[in-house]
Protein backbone atom coordinates (compact mmCIF):
# COMPACT_ATOMS: atom_id res chain seq x y z
CA UNK A 1 0.00 0.00 0.00
CA UNK A 2 1.67 3.20 -1.08
CA UNK A 3 1.05 6.61 0.39
CA UNK A 4 -1.35 7.80 -2.33
CA UNK A 5 -3.45 4.69 -1.91
CA UNK A 6 -3.40 5.13 1.86
CA UNK A 7 -4.50 8.74 1.56
CA UNK A 8 -7.30 7.83 -0.81
CA UNK A 9 -8.53 5.07 1.54
CA UNK A 10 -8.39 7.56 4.41
CA UNK A 11 -10.43 10.15 2.59
CA UNK A 12 -13.03 7.56 1.55
CA UNK A 13 -13.27 6.24 5.10
CA UNK A 14 -13.63 9.76 6.43
CA UNK A 15 -16.95 9.83 4.64
CA UNK A 16 -18.23 7.11 6.96
CA UNK A 17 -16.52 8.53 10.00
CA UNK A 18 -19.08 11.35 10.17
CA UNK A 19 -21.85 8.79 10.54
CA UNK A 20 -19.89 6.90 13.16
CA UNK A 21 -19.55 10.14 15.09
CA UNK A 22 -23.25 10.81 14.66
CA UNK A 23 -24.24 7.41 16.11
CA UNK A 24 -21.74 7.92 18.91
CA UNK A 25 -22.91 11.36 20.02
CA UNK A 26 -26.64 10.77 19.52
CA UNK A 27 -26.38 7.58 21.54
CA UNK A 28 -24.56 9.33 24.38
CA UNK A 29 -26.97 12.27 24.40
CA UNK A 30 -30.03 10.04 24.66
CA UNK A 31 -28.79 7.00 26.56
CA UNK A 32 -27.37 8.89 29.54
CA UNK A 33 -30.56 10.71 30.62
CA UNK A 34 -32.49 7.56 29.75
CA UNK A 35 -30.02 5.65 31.93
CA UNK A 36 -30.86 7.96 34.85
CA UNK A 37 -34.50 7.06 34.33
CA UNK A 38 -33.64 3.37 34.21
CA UNK A 39 -31.64 3.70 37.45
CA UNK A 40 -34.58 5.50 39.05
CA UNK A 41 -36.98 2.76 37.95
CA UNK A 42 -34.60 0.05 39.07
CA UNK A 43 -34.46 1.61 42.57
CA UNK A 44 -38.21 2.32 42.66
CA UNK A 45 -40.09 1.38 45.81
CA UNK A 46 -42.97 0.29 43.57
CA UNK A 47 -42.28 -3.40 43.08
CA UNK A 48 -44.05 -3.56 39.72
CA UNK A 49 -41.92 -0.76 38.28
CA UNK A 50 -38.75 -2.27 39.67
CA UNK A 51 -39.49 -5.75 38.28
CA UNK A 52 -40.51 -4.37 34.90
CA UNK A 53 -37.29 -2.37 34.59
CA UNK A 54 -35.32 -5.43 35.73
CA UNK A 55 -36.87 -7.54 32.99
CA UNK A 56 -36.21 -4.91 30.33
CA UNK A 57 -32.57 -4.56 31.44
CA UNK A 58 -32.20 -8.32 31.43
CA UNK A 59 -33.45 -8.58 27.83
CA UNK A 60 -31.37 -5.64 26.60
CA UNK A 61 -28.21 -7.02 28.15
CA UNK A 62 -28.96 -10.63 27.38
CA UNK A 63 -29.52 -10.40 23.61
CA UNK A 64 -27.16 -9.19 20.86
CA UNK A 65 -27.28 -5.49 20.09
CA UNK A 66 -27.31 -6.42 16.41
CA UNK A 67 -30.56 -8.31 16.89
CA UNK A 68 -32.05 -5.40 18.84
CA UNK A 69 -31.23 -3.06 15.97
CA UNK A 70 -33.00 -5.40 13.55
CA UNK A 71 -36.05 -5.60 15.84
CA UNK A 72 -36.25 -1.81 16.12
CA UNK A 73 -35.87 -1.38 12.37
CA UNK A 74 -38.42 -3.97 11.25
CA UNK A 75 -40.74 -3.50 14.24
CA UNK A 76 -42.97 -0.83 12.62
CA UNK A 77 -43.35 -2.99 9.52
CA UNK A 78 -44.41 -6.08 11.44
CA UNK A 79 -46.60 -4.23 13.93
CA UNK A 80 -48.17 -1.49 11.80
CA UNK A 81 -47.27 -2.59 8.29
CA UNK A 82 -45.50 0.75 7.79
CA UNK A 83 -43.15 1.28 4.92
CA UNK A 84 -39.52 1.46 6.01
CA UNK A 85 -37.92 4.65 4.69
CA UNK A 86 -34.19 5.24 4.60
CA UNK A 87 -34.49 8.02 7.16
CA UNK A 88 -36.10 5.43 9.46
CA UNK A 89 -32.97 3.31 8.95
CA UNK A 90 -30.91 6.02 10.59
CA UNK A 91 -33.51 6.61 13.30
CA UNK A 92 -33.65 2.89 14.07
CA UNK A 93 -29.89 2.79 14.54
CA UNK A 94 -30.01 5.73 16.97
CA UNK A 95 -33.01 4.35 18.88
CA UNK A 96 -31.56 0.84 19.11
CA UNK A 97 -28.20 2.06 20.36
CA UNK A 98 -29.69 4.55 22.81
CA UNK A 99 -32.01 2.01 24.41
CA UNK A 100 -29.33 -0.65 24.64
CA UNK A 101 -26.78 1.69 26.19
CA UNK A 102 -29.40 3.15 28.54
CA UNK A 103 -29.73 -0.31 30.09
CA UNK A 104 -25.99 -0.51 30.76
CA UNK A 105 -25.69 3.08 31.95
CA UNK A 106 -28.76 2.58 34.13
CA UNK A 107 -27.09 -0.25 36.02
CA UNK A 108 -23.87 1.72 36.39
CA UNK A 109 -25.75 4.79 37.66
CA UNK A 110 -27.74 2.67 40.09
CA UNK A 111 -24.53 1.26 41.58
CA UNK A 112 -23.22 4.84 41.80
CA UNK A 113 -26.31 6.09 43.59
CA UNK A 114 -26.25 3.17 46.00
CA UNK A 115 -22.63 3.92 46.85
CA UNK A 116 -23.54 7.38 48.19
CA UNK A 117 -23.54 6.95 51.98
CA UNK A 118 -27.03 7.03 53.58
CA UNK A 119 -25.72 9.71 55.95
CA UNK A 120 -25.70 12.13 53.02
CA UNK A 121 -29.44 11.67 52.55
CA UNK A 122 -30.04 12.02 56.27
CA UNK A 123 -28.05 15.25 56.45
CA UNK A 124 -29.99 16.60 53.47
CA UNK A 125 -33.28 15.62 55.09
CA UNK A 126 -32.50 17.28 58.41
CA UNK A 127 -31.44 20.44 56.55
CA UNK A 128 -34.83 20.46 54.84
CA UNK A 129 -33.73 19.82 51.24
CA UNK A 130 -36.62 18.62 49.08
CA UNK A 131 -36.32 15.27 47.31
CA UNK A 132 -35.54 16.97 44.01
CA UNK A 133 -32.93 19.24 45.59
CA UNK A 134 -31.36 16.27 47.36
CA UNK A 135 -31.14 14.38 44.07
CA UNK A 136 -29.60 17.15 41.97
CA UNK A 137 -27.49 18.86 44.62
CA UNK A 138 -26.32 15.99 46.80
CA UNK A 139 -26.62 12.50 45.34
CA UNK A 140 -26.31 13.12 41.60
CA UNK A 141 -22.93 14.93 41.72
CA UNK A 142 -21.49 12.29 44.05
CA UNK A 143 -22.84 9.51 41.84
CA UNK A 144 -21.22 11.08 38.76
CA UNK A 145 -17.81 11.09 40.33
CA UNK A 146 -18.07 7.44 41.33
CA UNK A 147 -19.22 6.14 37.96
CA UNK A 148 -16.62 7.74 35.70
CA UNK A 149 -14.39 4.65 35.40
CA UNK A 150 -17.18 2.21 34.41
CA UNK A 151 -18.80 4.85 32.19
CA UNK A 152 -15.45 5.28 30.40
CA UNK A 153 -15.49 1.56 29.67
CA UNK A 154 -18.96 1.80 28.17
CA UNK A 155 -18.14 4.85 26.10
CA UNK A 156 -15.08 3.12 24.65
CA UNK A 157 -17.15 0.05 23.88
CA UNK A 158 -19.71 2.28 22.20
CA UNK A 159 -17.07 3.67 19.83
CA UNK A 160 -16.41 0.15 18.59
CA UNK A 161 -20.04 -0.97 18.74
CA UNK A 162 -21.04 1.73 16.25
CA UNK A 163 -19.74 -0.71 13.62
CA UNK A 164 -22.76 -2.94 14.37
CA UNK A 165 -24.90 -0.44 12.46
CA UNK A 166 -23.88 -2.44 9.39
CA UNK A 167 -26.63 -4.88 10.44
CA UNK A 168 -29.10 -2.30 9.11
CA UNK A 169 -26.90 -1.46 6.14
CA UNK A 170 -26.28 1.94 7.60
CA UNK A 171 -22.97 2.89 6.04
CA UNK A 172 -20.89 4.11 8.90
CA UNK A 173 -17.12 3.87 8.87
CA UNK A 174 -16.70 0.12 9.24
CA UNK A 175 -19.38 -0.78 6.70
CA UNK A 176 -17.72 1.60 4.28
CA UNK A 177 -14.28 0.13 4.96
CA UNK A 178 -15.61 -3.34 4.20
CA UNK A 179 -17.12 -2.11 0.95
CA UNK A 180 -13.84 -0.49 -0.08
CA UNK A 181 -11.92 -3.63 0.93
CA UNK A 182 -14.24 -5.77 -1.19
CA UNK A 183 -13.97 -3.45 -4.15
CA UNK A 184 -10.15 -3.34 -3.98
CA UNK A 185 -9.78 -7.00 -2.96
CA UNK A 186 -7.48 -5.72 -0.26
CA UNK A 187 -7.89 -5.79 3.51
CA UNK A 188 -5.84 -2.62 4.05
CA UNK A 189 -8.97 -0.41 4.35
CA UNK A 190 -10.06 -2.48 7.37
CA UNK A 191 -6.76 -1.74 9.09
CA UNK A 192 -7.11 1.92 8.27
CA UNK A 193 -10.58 1.83 9.85
CA UNK A 194 -9.02 0.12 12.89
CA UNK A 195 -6.54 2.96 13.13
CA UNK A 196 -9.41 5.46 13.07
CA UNK A 197 -11.21 3.63 15.90
CA UNK A 198 -8.02 3.50 17.91
CA UNK A 199 -7.35 7.23 17.56
CA UNK A 200 -10.99 8.01 18.32
CA UNK A 201 -10.82 5.94 21.49
CA UNK A 202 -7.49 7.44 22.43
CA UNK A 203 -9.16 10.85 22.39
CA UNK A 204 -12.20 9.51 24.26
CA UNK A 205 -10.04 8.01 27.00
CA UNK A 206 -8.10 11.26 27.28
CA UNK A 207 -11.28 13.32 27.60
CA UNK A 208 -12.74 10.94 30.19
CA UNK A 209 -9.54 11.21 32.18
CA UNK A 210 -9.87 15.00 32.14
CA UNK A 211 -13.45 14.71 33.35
CA UNK A 212 -12.38 12.31 36.08
CA UNK A 213 -9.72 14.76 37.22
CA UNK A 214 -12.20 17.62 37.13
CA UNK A 215 -14.75 15.71 39.19
CA UNK A 216 -12.03 14.59 41.61
CA UNK A 217 -11.62 18.15 42.88
CA UNK A 218 -12.86 17.30 46.33
CA UNK A 219 -10.38 14.61 47.28
CA UNK B 1 -42.10 26.82 77.77
CA UNK B 2 -41.02 23.49 76.44
CA UNK B 3 -39.40 23.83 73.05
CA UNK B 4 -39.43 20.18 72.31
CA UNK B 5 -41.49 17.37 73.68
CA UNK B 6 -41.78 13.71 72.88
CA UNK B 7 -44.49 11.72 74.66
CA UNK B 8 -45.06 7.98 74.97
CA UNK B 9 -42.71 7.30 72.10
CA UNK B 10 -42.55 3.70 71.02
CA UNK B 11 -40.34 2.26 68.32
CA UNK B 12 -39.41 -1.27 67.48
CA UNK B 13 -37.27 -2.84 64.80
CA UNK B 14 -38.86 -6.21 64.14
CA UNK B 15 -39.14 -7.96 67.48
CA UNK B 16 -36.75 -5.60 69.19
CA UNK B 17 -38.47 -2.87 71.18
CA UNK B 18 -35.95 -0.01 71.05
CA UNK B 19 -38.05 2.71 72.64
CA UNK B 20 -40.50 1.74 75.38
CA UNK B 21 -42.90 4.55 76.09
CA UNK B 22 -40.31 7.32 76.27
CA UNK B 23 -41.38 10.80 77.33
CA UNK B 24 -39.07 13.75 77.58
CA UNK B 25 -39.41 17.48 77.24
CA UNK B 26 -36.77 20.15 76.87
CA UNK B 27 -37.15 23.78 77.90
CA UNK B 28 -35.72 26.80 76.18
CA UNK B 29 -32.06 27.28 77.05
CA UNK B 30 -31.78 23.87 78.63
CA UNK B 31 -28.90 21.48 77.93
CA UNK B 32 -29.82 17.82 78.26
CA UNK B 33 -27.25 15.04 78.10
CA UNK B 34 -28.44 11.55 77.29
CA UNK B 35 -26.17 8.76 78.48
CA UNK B 36 -26.42 5.03 78.62
CA UNK B 37 -25.06 1.79 77.20
CA UNK B 38 -24.98 1.11 73.45
CA UNK B 39 -28.24 -0.27 72.19
CA UNK B 40 -30.09 1.47 74.99
CA UNK B 41 -32.14 3.54 72.56
CA UNK B 42 -30.31 6.89 72.79
CA UNK B 43 -29.60 7.28 69.09
CA UNK B 44 -33.02 5.96 68.11
CA UNK B 45 -34.63 8.56 70.36
CA UNK B 46 -32.64 11.27 68.61
CA UNK B 47 -33.50 9.85 65.20
CA UNK B 48 -37.20 9.79 66.08
CA UNK B 49 -36.98 13.33 67.43
CA UNK B 50 -35.39 14.53 64.19
CA UNK B 51 -37.82 12.47 62.10
CA UNK B 52 -35.13 10.39 60.45
CA UNK B 53 -37.04 7.47 61.91
CA UNK B 54 -40.81 7.17 62.21
CA UNK B 55 -42.15 6.34 65.65
CA UNK B 56 -44.64 3.49 65.93
CA UNK B 57 -46.71 5.58 68.31
CA UNK B 58 -46.44 8.68 70.44
CA UNK B 59 -46.50 12.44 70.17
CA UNK B 60 -43.76 14.72 68.87
CA UNK B 61 -44.09 18.44 69.46
CA UNK B 62 -41.89 21.43 68.64
CA UNK B 63 -42.84 24.90 69.93
CA UNK B 64 -46.35 23.70 70.58
CA UNK B 65 -46.80 22.35 67.05
CA UNK B 66 -47.46 18.65 66.67
CA UNK B 67 -45.21 16.93 64.15
CA UNK B 68 -46.80 13.61 65.04
CA UNK B 69 -49.69 12.57 67.23
CA UNK B 70 -51.62 9.39 68.01
CA UNK B 71 -54.24 8.60 65.38
CA UNK B 72 -56.66 7.29 67.99
CA UNK B 73 -56.35 3.71 66.77
CA UNK B 74 -53.08 2.88 68.47
CA UNK B 75 -51.01 4.20 65.54
CA UNK B 76 -49.55 7.54 64.68
CA UNK B 77 -50.17 10.29 62.14
CA UNK B 78 -47.51 12.71 61.02
CA UNK B 79 -48.32 16.28 60.04
CA UNK B 80 -48.62 17.29 56.37
CA UNK B 81 -45.40 17.56 54.36
CA UNK B 82 -45.65 21.36 54.38
CA UNK B 83 -46.00 21.42 58.17
CA UNK B 84 -43.19 18.91 58.60
CA UNK B 85 -40.96 21.03 56.39
CA UNK B 86 -41.57 24.04 58.63
CA UNK B 87 -41.06 21.99 61.79
CA UNK B 88 -37.79 20.57 60.39
CA UNK B 89 -36.54 24.16 60.43
CA UNK B 90 -36.92 24.31 64.21
CA UNK B 91 -34.16 21.82 64.91
CA UNK B 92 -30.67 20.96 63.80
CA UNK B 93 -28.75 17.70 64.09
CA UNK B 94 -25.03 17.12 64.36
CA UNK B 95 -24.04 13.58 63.38
CA UNK B 96 -21.42 11.30 64.79
CA UNK B 97 -19.83 11.00 61.33
CA UNK B 98 -20.34 14.67 60.42
CA UNK B 99 -22.07 13.81 57.12
CA UNK B 100 -20.71 16.91 55.45
CA UNK B 101 -21.28 17.14 51.71
CA UNK B 102 -17.88 16.12 50.29
CA UNK B 103 -18.36 17.92 46.99
CA UNK B 104 -19.11 21.27 48.64
CA UNK B 105 -16.53 23.60 50.10
CA UNK B 106 -16.70 24.49 53.78
CA UNK B 107 -18.47 27.75 52.94
CA UNK B 108 -20.98 26.07 50.63
CA UNK B 109 -21.71 23.36 53.20
CA UNK B 110 -22.68 26.11 55.61
CA UNK B 111 -24.53 28.46 53.25
CA UNK B 112 -26.30 26.22 50.76
CA UNK B 113 -29.29 25.12 52.84
CA UNK B 114 -30.03 28.61 54.28
CA UNK B 115 -29.98 30.00 50.73
CA UNK B 116 -31.65 27.17 48.82
CA UNK B 117 -33.96 25.71 51.45
CA UNK B 118 -34.81 28.67 53.66
CA UNK B 119 -34.57 31.09 50.70
CA UNK B 120 -32.80 33.65 52.83
CA UNK B 121 -30.99 36.61 51.41
CA UNK B 122 -27.58 35.58 50.13
CA UNK B 123 -25.64 38.48 51.60
CA UNK B 124 -27.27 37.97 55.00
CA UNK B 125 -26.38 34.25 54.92
CA UNK B 126 -22.80 35.06 53.92
CA UNK B 127 -22.49 37.34 56.92
CA UNK B 128 -23.92 34.73 59.27
CA UNK B 129 -21.54 32.13 57.77
CA UNK B 130 -18.53 34.43 58.21
CA UNK B 131 -19.45 34.89 61.89
CA UNK B 132 -19.89 31.15 62.41
CA UNK B 133 -16.61 30.39 60.66
CA UNK B 134 -14.84 32.79 62.98
CA UNK B 135 -16.63 31.42 66.03
CA UNK B 136 -15.70 27.85 65.10
CA UNK B 137 -12.07 28.80 64.49
CA UNK B 138 -12.24 27.90 60.82
CA UNK B 139 -10.91 31.14 59.34
CA UNK B 140 -9.02 30.54 56.12
CA UNK B 141 -10.72 27.16 55.57
CA UNK B 142 -13.71 28.55 53.65
CA UNK B 143 -12.63 27.11 50.32
CA UNK B 144 -11.36 23.78 51.64
CA UNK B 145 -13.24 20.57 51.02
CA UNK B 146 -14.22 18.36 53.97
CA UNK B 147 -11.67 15.67 53.05
CA UNK B 148 -8.88 18.21 53.48
CA UNK B 149 -9.81 18.89 57.11
CA UNK B 150 -9.19 17.01 60.35
CA UNK B 151 -12.11 15.23 62.00
CA UNK B 152 -12.38 17.95 64.61
CA UNK B 153 -12.48 20.65 61.95
CA UNK B 154 -15.08 18.69 59.99
CA UNK B 155 -17.27 18.40 63.07
CA UNK B 156 -16.95 22.15 63.66
CA UNK B 157 -18.07 22.74 60.06
CA UNK B 158 -21.02 20.41 60.71
CA UNK B 159 -21.94 22.40 63.83
CA UNK B 160 -21.68 25.65 61.86
CA UNK B 161 -23.83 24.13 59.10
CA UNK B 162 -26.52 23.26 61.65
CA UNK B 163 -26.33 26.66 63.37
CA UNK B 164 -26.56 28.58 60.09
CA UNK B 165 -30.17 27.37 59.85
CA UNK B 166 -30.98 29.28 63.06
CA UNK B 167 -32.46 26.25 64.82
CA UNK B 168 -34.35 26.63 68.08
CA UNK B 169 -32.84 23.41 69.36
CA UNK B 170 -29.73 21.49 68.40
CA UNK B 171 -29.35 17.72 68.71
CA UNK B 172 -25.94 16.05 68.89
CA UNK B 173 -25.60 12.33 68.21
CA UNK B 174 -22.35 11.29 69.89
CA UNK B 175 -20.51 14.24 68.34
CA UNK B 176 -17.08 13.15 69.54
CA UNK B 177 -17.26 9.36 69.11
CA UNK B 178 -15.52 9.39 65.74
CA UNK B 179 -12.73 11.67 66.94
CA UNK B 180 -9.32 11.17 68.51
CA UNK B 181 -9.14 12.24 72.16
CA UNK B 182 -7.23 15.42 71.41
CA UNK B 183 -9.84 16.43 68.85
CA UNK B 184 -12.67 15.60 71.24
CA UNK B 185 -11.64 18.45 73.51
CA UNK B 186 -12.03 21.08 70.80
CA UNK B 187 -15.57 19.95 69.99
CA UNK B 188 -16.54 19.86 73.65
CA UNK B 189 -15.19 23.40 73.98
CA UNK B 190 -17.40 24.54 71.12
CA UNK B 191 -20.49 22.91 72.66
CA UNK B 192 -19.66 24.44 76.03
CA UNK B 193 -19.51 27.85 74.32
CA UNK B 194 -22.96 27.28 72.84
CA UNK B 195 -24.31 26.31 76.25
CA UNK B 196 -23.02 29.63 77.62
CA UNK B 197 -25.00 31.41 74.93
CA UNK B 198 -28.10 29.58 76.13
CA UNK B 199 -28.48 27.42 73.03
CA UNK B 200 -31.02 24.67 73.71
CA UNK B 201 -29.27 21.36 73.16
CA UNK B 202 -29.80 17.64 73.52
CA UNK B 203 -26.54 15.73 73.46
CA UNK B 204 -26.10 11.98 73.29
CA UNK B 205 -22.65 11.41 74.70
CA UNK B 206 -20.24 9.02 76.34
CA UNK B 207 -18.23 11.87 77.87
CA UNK B 208 -19.35 11.70 81.49
CA UNK B 209 -17.28 14.54 82.83
CA UNK B 210 -18.43 16.74 79.99
CA UNK B 211 -22.07 15.81 80.67
CA UNK B 212 -21.47 16.69 84.28
CA UNK B 213 -20.23 20.19 83.64
CA UNK B 214 -22.23 21.26 80.67
CA UNK B 215 -25.65 19.65 81.15
CA UNK B 216 -28.51 21.06 83.17
CA UNK B 217 -30.07 17.63 83.18
CA UNK B 218 -28.77 14.14 82.59
CA UNK B 219 -30.99 11.37 81.25
CA UNK B 220 -29.88 7.77 81.64
CA UNK B 221 -31.39 5.36 79.12
CA UNK B 222 -31.14 1.60 79.09
CA UNK B 223 -33.16 -1.12 77.39
CA UNK B 224 -35.40 1.40 75.68
CA UNK B 225 -36.44 3.04 78.96
CA UNK B 226 -35.51 6.25 80.69
CA UNK B 227 -34.17 4.70 83.86
CA UNK B 228 -33.35 7.90 85.65
CA UNK B 229 -33.04 11.61 85.03
CA UNK B 230 -32.17 14.67 87.02
CA UNK B 231 -29.44 17.12 87.83
CA UNK B 232 -26.00 15.90 86.74
CA UNK B 233 -24.62 15.81 90.26
CA UNK B 234 -27.50 13.56 91.32
CA UNK B 235 -27.57 11.18 88.38
CA UNK B 236 -23.84 10.97 87.82
CA UNK B 237 -22.62 11.09 91.39
CA UNK B 238 -25.41 9.71 93.53
CA UNK B 239 -27.70 7.78 91.23
CA UNK B 240 -30.87 6.40 92.73
CA UNK B 241 -31.07 3.42 90.42
CA UNK B 242 -28.80 0.44 90.60
CA UNK B 243 -28.64 0.17 86.82
CA UNK B 244 -27.29 3.70 86.57
CA UNK B 245 -24.71 2.94 89.23
CA UNK B 246 -23.56 -0.20 87.41
CA UNK B 247 -23.21 1.73 84.15
CA UNK B 248 -21.22 4.50 85.82
CA UNK B 249 -18.98 1.99 87.61
CA UNK B 250 -18.10 0.41 84.32
CA UNK B 251 -17.22 3.83 82.98
CA UNK B 252 -14.98 4.95 85.79
CA UNK B 253 -12.59 2.01 85.53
Amino acid sequence: MDLTNFMSICSQIMGGFGRTLLIFFITLIFSMPLGLLVARGRMSSVTLVKRLVQVIISILRGTPLMLQLIVVFYGPYFIFGSKLSSSWRMMAVMIGFSINYAAYFGEIFRAGFEAVPPGQLEAARVLGYSKIQTYWKITFPQMCKRVIPPVTNEVITLVKDTSLAFALAYTEMFTLAKQIAAAQSNIAPLFVAGLFYYIFNFVVAWIMELIEKKLGYYN
Amino acid sequence: MSLFEIKNAKKSFGDLQVLNDISISVDEGEVVAIIGPSGGGKSTLLRCATMLERMDSGTLTYLGEDAARPDGAGGITYASPADLKRITGYFGLVFQNFNLFPHYSVLKNITDAPICVQKRDKSEVMKVAADLIRKMGLEGKEDYYPQQLSGGQQQRVAIARALAMNPQILFFDEPTSALDPELTAEILRVIRGLAKEKMTMVIVTHEMSFAKDVADRVVFMDGGYIVEQGRPEDVLVNPKEERTQRFLDRFSN
